[in-house]
This record gives C-alpha cells, structure tokens and sequence, in this order.
C-alpha cells in the first residue's frame, strides 16, 4: 500500500520545488520544524512512509538533487546508489562521519554541515567540563546536596587548572577557515594560562601553537588531551592505551568529538587502575549506553551528548542549512562547504 | 621560634597546621573546651593569630591577648579580622592576594558553565541512567552573555580576562569608575543587574557591601539572569535569593559560599538551576600550598623583623 503523504506536502508542493530528501529527522528539524518551510525547496520526508526505506528512495527519490541527513540517517554508498540525481549533501551536526565522503568525493556530490555555528557552544562545553573535572564541581555539588558538607568538613580538593594542554585536531582535510572552529577551545584556554599544542597529520602555517607529528609525544608533554577532531578511517581509536598511559597519572582527557576515537575499553582500564588522572566525556563509543564502572569514578564528568544542544545553536544551525540548501539550489555558492586540502 | 605562641583560629589546612606546629608554639583554638578561660591562661603566651574565611580576629579576641603582634590570614578576604582595632592597637595584618586569583576566577567560569550548560545536572542525568530512556534538554549558550562583575580587583578582572575569551561584553559596578579600563561601568549594582545576564560578586566584604545583592538586585536581574558567588555569602540576602530562585524571578545561581556555611538552604537541594559548592573558590592543593607558604612566610618575616611579604596593616 502506498503511504500517505503529509499534507502540508500537499499544500506546499508545486511541481517547481525541488525536493529534499530527509530519511530520519535530525534533533533540529524535530524541534525547528517551522525554520525548514523554504520558497526553494520542499522536504521529501521518507520517514512518514510505511514503506521500507529502500524501496521509498527507488519509488519517490529518482530525481532528487539533494539530502538533508543526520547521524540518525548515514549517507552510505548503498544509499547514494539508489539516489541516482544527488548533487549535495548537507547534515545538520558538526560532525561528517555519517557521510561517506570518499564515494561523495568520487562522483562529485558537494557536501556541507554546520560546524562553524556549533564551535562556540562546542568550546565553551569542552572547557567546562574540564574545569568541573578539574575542580570536581559536579562531584563537590553531590556531596553538598546530600548534606555532606556539615558532616564532613571541607571537600577534599580539586587541581589547578591546567598549565600546558595538549588539543588534537583533525588528521582529515580542514583549510584556514575550519580553523577558526577548531581553535575556539584554545582562544578560551589560552585566556586561563594555558599552553596550547596540537597535532595534525601536517603543521598548519596558520596555526600559532608548537606543532606535534605524533599524537603519543605530545600526550607525554602534555596535562590535558581536548579531543575536538572529526572522527574518519584514520582517528578512530587514535587514543589508545600508549597514549593514555604517556599522558599519565595526572593526566585529562575531555572528548566532546566522537566516542570512538578513544579506546573506550582501554580508557576505563586506565581510569579505574589509576594511569590517567581523570576524564571528562560527553560522547561514547556506544550511546546512549556509558561503561557501568564509569559512573562509579568521581574523577569523571558525564554528560548525554550535548555539547553543541542550545537553542541558540540549533537555531543558527537551520539558518546555515536552510541557507546551503537555497544557495545549491539557485547555482550560487555553498556557505559552509567541506574543501578538501 | 617554637616558643611564639601562633593561635590557629579554626581548622584550615593540615600542611598550615603541621608547618606551624613545626615552627612555632601551636594553639588549636576549636580544641580548646572553654575559651575564656584557656585565652586567660595563655594570653601572654600567643603573639600571633592564623585566621581565614571562617574564623579570624574580632575585637573581643584581639582585647583578651595583649601580646597580639601579628594576624596572619589564610585567605585574601578580611571580613573576619576587626582591621580599625589592629590599627589602633598596631597589630600587623597580613592576607594571601594573587597566589589565589586564578584559581577564583577559574572557579567563577567554571560555574558559570555548569549553571548555564547544566553540567551537573547532565552528570546526574547519565549516572542516572535516565539518558537510556530519552535525550536530555537543550541548555542556554554561555558565548556572548552579558557578564556584570561586583568588585573590580584582581579577581574581578582575571574574571573579565576568561569571559572575554567568550566573546562576553563586560561591565562592572565598583565604589569608583576606573577610567582607564574598557569595560562598561554602572554607578548602582541594581542598574548592572538590570543591563547583565549573569551577575558575578567578586567584592570585598565590608559593611558597605554586606547583602549588596538584595531583592531588587535580584528582581533587575530577572527570570533570565545567573547570579554567580565566589565572594562571601553575606554578599547576597540568602532567604531572599532562595525565594526568587523558587518564584523562577531569578533564571540561576552559582554558588561557592553562604551566608552560615556550612549549612547551606536546604530547599536549593532540589534546584535543577543551580550549582552549589562547599567555598572551595581557592581549593586547589597548589594553591592551599602557596597560601600556606605566604601565612608561614609572613609570620617568620615578622619575628625575624623583615619586611612582611604581603602586609595589609
């Protein structure tokens, strides 16, 4: 049986509109809905049809030039094959690992998403929760509100924060204008006495830190690992166990990239014998699932993957796909295109 | 000198105590049963005081111990010593400025985050296990807020110096504009609080100051703003923050001291819109290190007759 389209669909559609392709709704489209209705284009929503998705695509999505897609709904090479006419992809997130982009590159579909409107919120997450893990705020605000402090005393303390750190960066392709992005964590930390160093597969002029070839070394001259790079083929499980360990007993690591590029097995090992010092996580190889002995630890902070979730953000985030989207399709440039190096 | 009678006000810090045990004649005031009767018994024994945030020197303990030469503070804040009486009696006072600056300033950043972002929330939100059932909320961006600070000394403006990094405006409110800094200044804490979203107490506190944030301060700075304390807790009228807290008049607050530590309104307890921390603002070891170091090393100073290394009387 045929699914019945939505009707606002109905209402919208004019044979001139070119079509959408949203799979899955991603979180802003959910919560934003209003902010999609465009005068160049109309969404093609395949998750409101009864029909399995493969057989959706081949019977409506023949023709369509363009996908809106999310963590939730990966553009995979089988997917790009049963949408023969697309030309762009755009996701709503910061990160493109959902994207296979080697097939993208190869048939010359332009692909954009939204990072430069989720550096800031991004950032300001990232550093605080190494403050918090740091300075064990969330761990001194349990032992106040369960009416410790009277009883015991003065918390045992935190540690100050950090004087050399240590920010990894993508080892994909990202130009001068990704940059910015990226350094927002370090233009914030650098306001708190902290010395910032990265690693990238190759230095960046651009870039005003000491550059480090090797992800291991720089672990060993650093006190806090930001994890803030893309995860791709390349980084997944860069921090493994030799890094973890040479970045030592005292050492943090806050990831508010991917799950996977950390070891995770070997990451909670480390925690809970004591080889790192602490860790401070808002996303996990496995979400919404988080290691049990995790939430045991008070030397980790844990949240549910919100570093860039503010309606400020996710706001912004529609206007610049909205926005790619109408560009693509009036011929005019992309706002936030990914450029290969 | 381990016949100079040092009478530590309160427990402080055990590497203090342990240095000052070492050094000189150590009296642990909070030992003691009955206090009258122990300071007449050992008044011409202790010739200086080891205060802090809780306990220092009022005039009633500076009067009962006339060999009183030196009042060495375990902490930048003077609220606990009666300074006009150790100026009358030439009593040398001394605190611990900038080795603590960062550390306060970071913690005031970090609870503007927490509070803003929900942090600790979040935290409970996963170890919960309430994240395998549904997603958590979206939570207020922190870049580009509108920061307030009371009290522009150096922790207010290690405060302004990390906001900025935010892409934060800055404005302040101190007893007098200071012309040759860039921030925007308001002759009344009310006015700041009307104009911020997140109100930070940074100041001294002094009679001028005690509960200079009051009902109006709270009600300008509205269902939206963040009140931040890393000052003292007689900064802010407790009872009245706890109300406007519970009648949404005030959006947040981050808080690191209050007005009887350590008891802390127990109605907050529940608040998803707070942060509540046990006055750890310079809670650091390194920091509680060089803190002590300054109280042995201003004390030593003093008997051995050098200049002392951070006089405030």
């Amino acid at each position: 049986m045929e699914s019945q389209l939505p009707q606002e669909r109905s209402k919208l559609r004019t044979k001139d509109l070119p079509q959408v392709l949203v799979m899955k709704p991603p979180p802003l489209l959910t919560l934003f809905e209003d902010k999609f209705i465009s005068t160049k284009f109309q969404l093609l929503k395949a998750w409101e049809s009864t029909l399995p998705l493969d057989q959706f695509l081949t019977t409506y999505a023949g023709s369509v030039r363009a996908v809106l897609c999310s963590g939730a709904s990966p553009v995979t090479p089988h997917i790009i094959r049963l949408l023969p006419s697309v030309q762009f992809v755009v996701t709503a997130s910061a990160g493109i690992n959902h994207i296979d982009l080697n097939e993208c590159r190869r048939l010359g579909i332009a692909v954009a998403n939204a990072a430069a409107v989720f550096s800031d919120d991004a950032a300001d997450a990232a550093v605080g929760l190494l403050i918090d893990v740091l300075r064990k705020i969330s761990v001194a605000d349990r032992f106040v509100r369960r009416g410790l402090w009277p009883a015991m005393g003065d918390y045992p303390f935190g540690s100050k924060v950090i004087i050399s750190l240590f920010v990894c960066f993508t080892q994909e392709s990202w130009d001068c204008r990704t940059w910015k992005h990226r350094s927002a964590v370090a233009k914030r930390l650098e306001a708190f006495g902290c010395t910032v160093l990265y690693n990238s597969r190759k230095p960046k002029p651009w870039v005003p830190y000491p550059f480090y070839s090797n992800v291991h070394e720089l672990a060993c001259g650093s006190d806090v690992l930001v994890v803030c790079c893309g995860l791709t083929a390349e980084t997944r499980h860069m921090i493994n166990r030799e890094v973890m360990v040479a970045l030592g007993k005292q050492g943090i690591i806050v990831n508010v990239a991917r799950g996977a590029i950390i070891d995770e097995k070997e990451m909670v090992v480390c925690l809970v014998h004591g080889e790192i010092g602490g860790a401070a996580l808002d996303v996990f190889e496995n979400e919404p699932d988080v290691p049990k002995q995790l939430l045991q630890l008070d030397n980790v902070v844990l949240t549910p993957h919100r570093a860039v979730f503010t309606p400020e953000g996710f706001m912004a985030a529609c206007d610049l796909v909205v926005a790619n989207l109408e560009a693509f399709f009036e011929d005019k440039p992309l706002l936030s295109p990914l450029i290969d190096e | 000198m381990d016949s100079i009678g040092v009478l530590m006000a309160c427990p402080m810090n055990s590497y203090l105590e342990q240095q000052l045990d070492k050094r000189f004649k150590l009296f642990r005031f909070w030992t003691v049963p009955d206090k009258s009767s122990f300071l007449n018994s050992n008044k011409d024994s202790i010739q200086a005081v080891a205060g802090n945030a809780t306990a220092g020197a009022d005039a009633e303990l500076i009067e009962a111990l006339p060999k009183l030469e030196i009042v060495a503070n375990f902490s930048v804040g003077l609220d606990k010593i009666d300074l006009a009486k150790c100026k009358e009696k030439g009593i040398r006072v001394t605190n611990t400025p900038d080795v603590l600056t960062e550390d306060v300033a970071d913690l005031a950043i970090g609870l503007m985050l927490a509070v803003l972002r929900k942090l600790c929330e979040s935290d409970r939100y996963v170890r919960s296990g309430k994240w395998k059932k549904g997603d958590y909320m979206l939570t207020t961006k922190f870049t580009g807020k509108k920061v307030g600070i009371i009290g522009l000394g150096r922790i207010g403006m290690a405060i302004a110096k990390r906001a900025e990094a935010f892409s934060c405006p800055i404005s302040y409110y101190s007893r007098n504009e200071k012309p040759e800094i860039n921030y925007k200044y308001y002759p009344s804490v009310v006015e700041l609080a009307a104009y911020c979203d997140i109100l930070v107490v940074a100041c001294p506190l002094t009679k001028e100051t005690h509960h200079i944030v009051n009902r109006d301060v709270i009600n300008a700075l509205g269902p939206k703003g963040v009140l931040i304390n890393i000052g003292r807790g007689p900064h802010v009228e407790e009872p009245e923050l706890v109300s406007a807290l519970f009648e949404h008049r005030l959006g947040g607050a981050g808080l690191d001291v209050f007005e009887n530590e350590p008891y802390v309104p127990e109605e907050l307890f529940g608040l998803d819109n707070v942060v509540l921390l046990p006055h750890v603002g310079s809670g650091t070891v390194e920091t509680r290190e060089a803190m002590a170091d300054l109280v042995i090393g201003n004390l030593e100073a003093h008997f051995q007759k050098k200049p002392l290394l951070t006089p405030v009387v």
